[in-house]
């Protein structure tokens, strides 16, 4: 039986996406030129959650973006089919800064996909990377610039990050002995 | 009947259903194997696909280091041209064979073809063929190279069938319900069969409409005995002819048009008059050629669909083909489209194949 | 000379007399030397076989196999053939004239007799051409081939191609033969398929061929050319016979003509007798309407013509053979090569590999109640011996001083076919892996042990 080990609430995690939301705008002087990208699937809703804070206290309405890595993952024959989903960008992304958006880093083998994935989109200034759970046990030199919460985890544990466009609550969960729901989410890295 | 041995099942099992099954998908023969759902999916995966088609730089690199081979028995370019931009689109190598020079022009057996491009690690084979069910012989010979059908003489032709599934559902939203009439030459339509059992899994009704002499017997002794064709289990099956599901024939193209969703005309070959099908191509076309008063008859902004080449004048008025109710350069788009979706969901998911 | 034998305590089956009782049979210097008695004395040496539970017979005769020779020697011999025939309980095969050259010299007659006479102790009896190289147009050297030994006239693999040729054909024909006797003459045997209709393709028309985008063949196809043929044999007479009959209208037609008196006789495959179109679906018949097709579909092992028909067709077909309006089962035994078969569905081969399967897969019948023991024993004998005519009903018969031609089988023996060890050469049969029921033990020609499968 798989246990859940309740890391984040949903207050917790409101908190922490207005941190963020406010390191985003004090590291690049503002909201002016930014656009927002969210990975498939709860990377979206986390970066148009991160969009409206940033209107609240900057009056600012970022752009957002939703972005599909399936198609640039290297790992495509070791793992059960992923459905492709859109690949949506609002705006040029060209001498933009992107910061892309992901609910949880892992081993950054998504994050790799998403830049290349961008680079074929255009040619952003700068390109930086939030995201909701960092859980460790990279196998590609890529860092974060914006972490919600560190969680040291064991391989066959899993993070989840459940948001009410998917999920119908927010929080974030430690799942133990993840091998026996692999299959719900097993895509997630 | 003889008595039938339990040990059969094992030689049986590692050819059955092509696709579903165990494992992931590794051939697509036809449709009738398909689920709603699998179509839903692969629609929803082509439509991520047509992003990627709109970019400046129109290549994703999902599909490298696999190797696609194109197999042409029967001269086809938009078909096969499909399949290569697809292939391409992903970065899969796509090699073409077919045509003048080819070791099937010099004799060599399609098993023997087929057995060397597994030999060489071709990863797919998309085979068009003039003989039904040559792409079912590949798949039983083939150990480790999936086979797509690319249409297979009057049999099945699955991707085309996907694209208009595509191009409906973009256009009418949902197919649960809708009325779609297929005219012309069902007879020798490996469209119409695959778009049958596609339309069907996706809850449309179909409507066949041609000259009788252009309708599988079957289906016309059904209509005009009023039920299902064969033996005393005919009850149970789920069309009126037996061979294919949800169908109904009408043989007057006014009738059938009326209300319709969407109307597809099938290409006339006219060869057919010659071989004492039809009386005259004048006769053809004064009954079944798809023109603006009949299309009137169907619902307001029904869809009309062709899956060309088209003999404009012959099954489809010249105004109607280029008019606005015409989809036929969006079929073709969304065919390139439907192919990446097919190949990414293919050649992705697993390294070990059975 | 073979060593004399002794069939011990087998139920004695012999359809010429209709008896059917327990007993021995003894076989010394080629002839049958008793019957029944279990008492009296064998002569030194004689081999005595035990034949509690198994069933001793005549020998089968096959009016209808093709062995390929001379011409198409990949897909059979006549050295392979017999072989194939013996292990199936065949003692007499009639082969067909399709060869290369065909049947239609005294040559070809005279070098396949020799052939078979090497092979060993089977009876092959050549049927001649009707058409000078098949051809459909000249009538061949008739009588110079009845002299040669030809038991009969066929274009098989195409129907005698003209209402015109059948006509000649039976008149010419209708001459020949022994002139003692009680009349019947030598036979022409038709494969009857209007070519215009079936464009030659091995799937019935209907919901199968329908679902398998396929060019059917219909029962009219094969119907229209039994009506021409028996409405032909009424305006001139002579003797006709249909040869694979496989359709509830043909069997109707044949019934009605020989109620009328007409001399026309008819035989069916094992083959149409227990297979349907289904088999074409592959899954060894068991496709469904409604059910995805499996990468086994287009089995090119079941294409056949005419094809493997409808179920009501087959249902027709067996209960013609029980009231007799099928005078005999034929196999049509087709082998051929790998190659010839291992194309898509269109381009493949047409016919079964049948002679090591036939008995297996006719005792289907039997076990399933649809047919009793004697009477597919007499289709199988005396049923294709009246055939060929009166001088082969030696070859029918237990009865004591004719030829031991005589087979011995297990009713209740089941095997699995395993179509890679049969004799013949040609492998292509749709029930290889199936389990049939009853197997033939032991075949004797001409007193001659043609296959001894007691051991196994």
């Amino acid at each position: 039986m798989p246990t859940e080990r309740l890391l984040m609430t949903g207050e917790d995690m409101r908190r922490v996406i207005a941190r963020i939301a406010h390191e985003i705008v004090e590291r690049n002087r503002g909201a002016g030129g930014l656009v927002l990208v969210g990975l498939q699937r709860r990377g979206v809703p986390l970066a148009h959650w991160l969009a409206s804070a940033i209107e609240a206290f900057e009056g600012v309405e970022v752009p957002v973006g939703a972005l599909d890595t399936n198609l640039y993952r290297d790992d495509l024959t070791s793992r059960p089919q992923p459905t492709v989903r859109a690949t949506t960008l609002p705006v040029d992304v060209d001498d933009k800064v992107v910061v892309l958006v992901d609910d949880v880093l892992y081993t950054g083998r998504t994050a790799r996909a998403a830049l290349n994935a961008l680079m074929d989109l255009g040619r952003p200034t700068q390109v930086q990377l939030a995201v909701m759970v960092d859980r460790g046990h990279r196998e590609l030199p890529i860092r974060a610039d914006y972490v919600g919460k560190n969680v040291p985890t064991a391989a066959d544990e899993q993070v989840r990050v459940r948001v009410g466009d998917f999920d119908s609550v927010d929080e974030v969960v430690l799942v133990v002995d993840a091998s026996l729901v692999a299959a719900e989410d097993g895509a997630r890295a | 009947m003889t008595t039938r041995a339990p040990s059969e099942k094992a030689t049986t099992s590692s050819t059955g259903t092509p696709g579903m099954g165990a494992g992931p998908r590794r051939h697509v023969l036809d449709l009738d194997d398909f689920s709603a759902a699998e179509i839903g999916a692969l629609l929803d995966s082509a439509e991520a696909m047509r992003e990627v088609m709109d970019r400046s730089i129109k290549k994703v690199p999902s599909l490298r280091g696999k190797v696609v081979v194109t197999l042409f028995l029967e001269p086809s370019t938009r078909t096969r041209v499909s399949f290569e931009q697809a292939g391409k689109m992903l970065s899969a190598d796509v090699i073409n064979i077919g045509g003048a020079g080819s070791a099937a022009e010099k004799g060599e057996s399609l098993l023997n073809t087929a057995l060397t491009l597994q030999a060489m690690h071709a990863d797919l084979i998309v085979i068009r063929h003039p003989h039904s069910g040559a792409p079912y012989f590949l798949a039983r010979h083939l150990r480790s190279t999936g086979v797509v059908n690319a249409g297979d003489g009057m049999h099945a032709h699955p991707t085309q069938a996907l694209l208009d599934l595509m191009t409906m559902r973009r256009h009418l939203g949902s197919l649960e319900g809708a009325r779609v009439v297929i005219v012309g030459d069902v007879l020798h339509s490996r469209v119409a069969r695959s778009d049958a059992f596609g339309l069907a899994a996706s809850g449309a009704s179909v409507v066949l409409c041609g000259p009788p002499t252009m309708m599988p017997l079957d289906l016309l002794r059904a209509n005009r005995d009023g039920g299902p064709d064969g033996g005393p289990d005919a009850g149970s099956n789920p069309g009126p002819g037996r061979s294919l599901p949800n169908v109904t024939v009408e043989p007057d193209l006014d009738t059938a048009i009326a209300g319709a969703d969407a109307v597809i005309a099938l290409r006339l070959q006219t060869e057919r008059q010659a071989a004492g099908m039809l009386p005259s191509l004048r006769e053809y076309t004064r009954r079944w050629q798809v023109t603006e008063a009949r299309m009137a008859l169907a619902k307001p902004g029904a869809l009309l669909m062709h899956p060309g080449p088209m003999n404009e004048g012959l099954e489809i008025t010249s105004a109607l083909a280029h008019g606005p109710t015409a989809q036929i350069e969006e079929q073709v788009t969304n065919g390139v489209a439907i192919r990446m979706a097919l190949l990414y969901s293919l050649l992705t998911g697993t390294e070990e194949r059975p | 000379m073979s060593v004399p034998l002794l069939i011990k305590n087998a139920r004695l089956i012999d359809p010429s007399d209709g008896s059917d009782a327990a007993g021995d049979l003894l076989i010394v210097d080629g002839v049958i030397a008793r019957r029944g008695s279990t008492n009296g004395s064998v002569p030194d040496g004689t081999r005595v076989v035990d034949g509690t539970g198994m069933v001793a017979a005549p020998g089968f005769i096959d009016l209808h196999a093709h062995l390929r020779e001379p011409g198409g020697e990949d897909k059979e011999t006549i050295a392979t053939g017999t072989a194939a025939g013996a292990r199936g309980g065949f003692t007499t095969l009639c082969c067909m004239p399709n060869t290369n050259p065909a049947i239609d010299s005294a040559a070809v007659v005279e070098l396949i007799v020799r052939r078979a006479a090497e092979a060993g102790p089977i009876r092959v009896l050549p049927f001649g051409a009707v058409s000078r190289g098949r051809s459909g147009v000249e009538l061949t050297d008739m009588e110079e081939l009845a002299r040669a030994g030809a038991v009969g006239f066929t274009d098989d693999g195409s129907p005698v191609a003209t209402g015109h040729l059948m006509q000649m054909a039976l008149l010419y024909a209708g001459q020949l033969g022994p002139s003692t006797g009680s009349g019947r003459r030598l036979p022409v045997m038709d494969h009857c398929e209007d070519h215009s209709i079936t464009k030659g393709l091995g799937v019935n028309e209907g919901w199968v061929a329908s679902r398998l985008g396929l060019a059917g063949y219909p029962s009219a196809a094969e119907e229209s050319i039994v009506a021409r043929d028996i409405a032909l044999l009424d305006l001139v007479g002579g003797a006709l016979h249909i040869a694979h009959l496989s359709t509830a209208g043909a069997i109707d037609q044949v019934r009605r003509a020989k109620e009328r008196g007409l001399l026309v006789t008819a035989e069916a495959t094992p083959h149409h007798l227990t297979m349907t179109e289904e088999w074409v679906l592959g899954e060894h018949g068991r496709g469904q309407a409604g059910a995805a097709l499996s990468a086994a579909a287009y089995e090119t092992r079941a294409k056949v013509s005419p094809p493997l028909r409808a179920e009501a067709d087959r249902l027709a077909l067996v209960a013609g053979l029980a009231d007799g309006t099928v005078d005999a089962v034929a196999t049509d035994h087709a082998p051929h090569t790998f190659g010839d078969k291992e194309v898509p569905f269109e381009e493949a081969a047409v016919g079964l590999s049948v002679l090591e399967t036939a008995f297996g897969s006719l005792m289907g019948l039997v076990h399933a109640g649809a047919l009793d023991l004697p009477t597919l024993i007499h289709r199988l004998t005396v049923g294709p011996a009246g055939v060929l005519g009166e001088r082969y009903a030696p070859l029918a018969t237990l009865r004591e001083g004719t030829p031991a031609d005589v087979v011995l089988f297990d009713p209740g023996e089941s095997w699995t076919v395993d179509a890679a060890s049969f004799a013949s050469k040609g492998k292509n049969t749709p029930l290889d892996g199936e389990t049939l029921t009853g197997r033939v033990k032991l075949t004797v020609a001409g007193g001659e042990i043609a296959f001894d499968g007691l051991g196994a």
